[in-house]
């Protein structure tokens, strides 16, 4: 499978980076090397094989739903670009 | 007095114990090595005030016989570790200036033992690289020199400011993390001993995440009993992490010395590639003699998926990550750039933020998770995932303690010699990546030289949760290869 000039787009609009129409030859490039190289997982027989979804064996582990922590809202906060009260805040999403 | 910085973690627990030196004069011998060696660009932040307060700690605690099992150690952390109050930035220019206000279960529990810690070490960006050249800090310089030659040789990746510093004599060991090969490839290719634990052995929390269902920490070290020291204080269950593993953790040291006699260790035919340099031949060779001449088994067994080990990793990392790195959106913390909404925020946010190969494999991982493919790519890699593990399940249901192997398929390679194409990269990590995919603890132990005078490796990859095994078997090729100490140029 490849992917087309288009589809590069989509995916880097699900993947929300924004890419210029002059990188976009490259990257489809780079993507289909990528598929190309993983290709060859077509030959392997995975009929009656069970997908992996623990590499170690273990039964999950659960905690109880308690508060243990917070009152923390200014270490929260410490880092965002941009605040206010305490609030994280972002371009205007609503007219 | 001998070069304090030259001192393995063991002599130098047995100095600070006799009183043949401080902890702060440990410290500070390694300050002055680190500032003397910023030509290697292994640190991304240096924090003297902060070792020294440290040191000087551990001083007070010694003179009480308080003194934990790494008082006064003086240790370098991958910059993917979260350390309070100390930036944090997964050498990522969207986590910008990123001060976590909390510690990583791995480090608190190095401080809790005593250690004392440098500063921040660099690494490949999110750690997706083989080369430490994707870090946006730039490369970190290999302390070793092909023989006659000053080209600068990378110190591989994605733990290479681990490796370097280590090699360097900057720190007396330090944290790395492996997702594919990060520390055990940075390890051969620097003469340092690196140990991948079994998957869940260290907690992951308040480690940057990258493919959480292979990463793992663990440490780079001068020998495989300092390794062995540092293992044992990073391992343990951390009910902050679902996936890390509630039993208890052995004392992993008195592994070291321990006999190998009757081992039964595997030599996996599908490692012997087409075209591998003879070296390397020679070199796994000589590992598996060294084995036998202390008296265990060699046998040749098979792990017929390895081949699919590499391709099936490209898809499940990139998948994990382009979840992960989801969270860097520019509104709770690092870089922002600006957008006329907020969706052009995003994009515009992760654009600049991202480098070029984490661009690549977060789009890469969005295509295999996304609507109509993720049965053709995602779904089936996670079957071969099962096929592979289960060929290393086999073999060790025939009695196979460990399985050696090379380490990488070649030495160290110069700054830019790689790159442009990225599978050509990419299969730096063949002979590492499938013990990733199946969760077992690898060791990397310096085993022997190329004809070019740099350092090579080999790797023991051993069942889950043995890693005393790899230690013991780790020693016994140490003993027999040396240690392996680049000449000084910086």
């Amino acid at each position: 499978m490849s992917v087309d000039a288009a589809t590069v787009r989509r995916i880097a609009h699900l993947a929300r980076i924004a890419v210029t129409e002059a990188e976009v030859p490259h990257l489809q490039g780079e993507l289909n090397a990528m598929l190309a190289f993983v290709e060859q997982l077509s030959e392997v027989d995975v009929e009656g094989v069970d997908p992996m979804t623990s590499v170690t064996p273990m039964e999950m582990k659960k905690r109880p739903d308690v508060v243990n922590d917070g009152e923390i809202a200014d270490a929260v906060v410490a880092n965002a670009p941009e605040t206010q009260d305490h609030f994280f805040l972002v371009p205007k999403v609503v007219e | 007095m001998t070069d304090l910085t030259s001192l393995t973690i063991a002599e130098a627990r047995t100095g600070l114990a006799g009183k043949s030196f401080t902890a702060l004069e440990l410290t500070d011998a390694h300050l002055s090595a680190i500032e003397a060696a910023r030509v290697l660009n292994a640190f991304v932040l240096e924090t003297p005030d902060h070792a020294r307060r440290m040191a000087r700690q551990a001083d007070a605690k010694i003179a009480k016989g308080e003194g934990g099992p790494l008082a006064g150690i003086p240790l370098g952390i991958k910059d993917l570790f979260a350390t309070t109050d100390v930036r944090t930035t997964a050498c990522s220019r969207i986590l910008g200036n990123f001060v976590p206000p909390y510690e990583s279960t791995v480090t608190s529990q190095l401080w809790r033992d005593g250690a004392v810690m440098l500063g921040k070490l660099n690494n490949d960006e999110f750690a997706m690289g083989s080369s430490n050249e994707t870090s946006c800090f730039g490369p970190v310089v290999n302390p070793w020199r092909r023989d006659g030659s000053d080209t600068r040789l990378v110190p591989g990746g994605s733990s290479g400011g681990s490796a370097s510093a280590v090699a360097a004599l900057l720190c007396m060991g330090a944290t790395a993390t492996d997702t594919g090969g990060s520390i055990r490839q940075p390890a051969a290719f620097t003469g340092t001993v690196g140990i991948k634990p079994t998957y869940g052995r260290c907690s992951r929390w308040g480690t940057v995440a990258f493919a959480s269902s292979l990463d793992q920490a663990g440490p780079i070290a001068r020998s495989v009993r300092d390794a062995a020291i540092l293992t044992r204080s990073m391992a343990g269950h951390d009910p902050k992490d679902t996936t890390s593993v509630n039993r208890a953790v052995p004392d992993y040291e008195k592994a070291i010395g321990t006999s190998i006699k009757g081992m039964k260790i595997g030599i996996p035919k599908e490692y012997r590639l087409d075209g591998m340099p003879a070296e390397i031949e020679k070199l796994w060779t000589e590992g598996a003699d060294w084995l036998k001449a202390a008296g265990a088994e060699l046998v040749e067994v098979s792990l017929p998926h390895t081949t699919y080990a590499l391709p099936a990793y490209y898809i499940v990392a990139p998948a994990e990550a382009s979840s992960n790195l989801a969270r860097y959106d520019g509104v709770r913390y690092g870089l922002r750039v600006p957008g006329r909404s907020i969706g052009e925020m995003y994009e515009n946010t992760r654009a600049e933020g991202f480098g070029a190969e984490v661009r690549r494999r977060v789009m890469i991982g969005t295509y295999v998770l996304s609507a109509g493919y993720y049965d053709a790519y995602y779904l089936r890699a996670q079957k071969v995932r099962t096929l592979i593990k289960k060929d290393f399940e086999d073999c060790f249901a025939k009695g196979v303690n460990a399985i050696l192997t090379p380490a990488t398929p070649s030495a160290a390679f110069g700054i830019g010699e790689k790159g442009a194409d990225p599978i050509e990269m990419y299969l730096n990590d063949i002979f590492t990546v499938p013990v990733n995919m199946a969760g077992l603890p690898g060791i990397a132990v310096p085993a022997g030289k190329d004809v070019q005078g740099l350092p090579l490796g080999l790797q023991l990859i051993g069942r889950p949760f043995d890693e005393e095994t790899l230690f013991s078997l780790g020693e016994v090729i140490e003993q027999a290869a040396g240690r392996f100490t680049p000449n000084k140029w910086w």
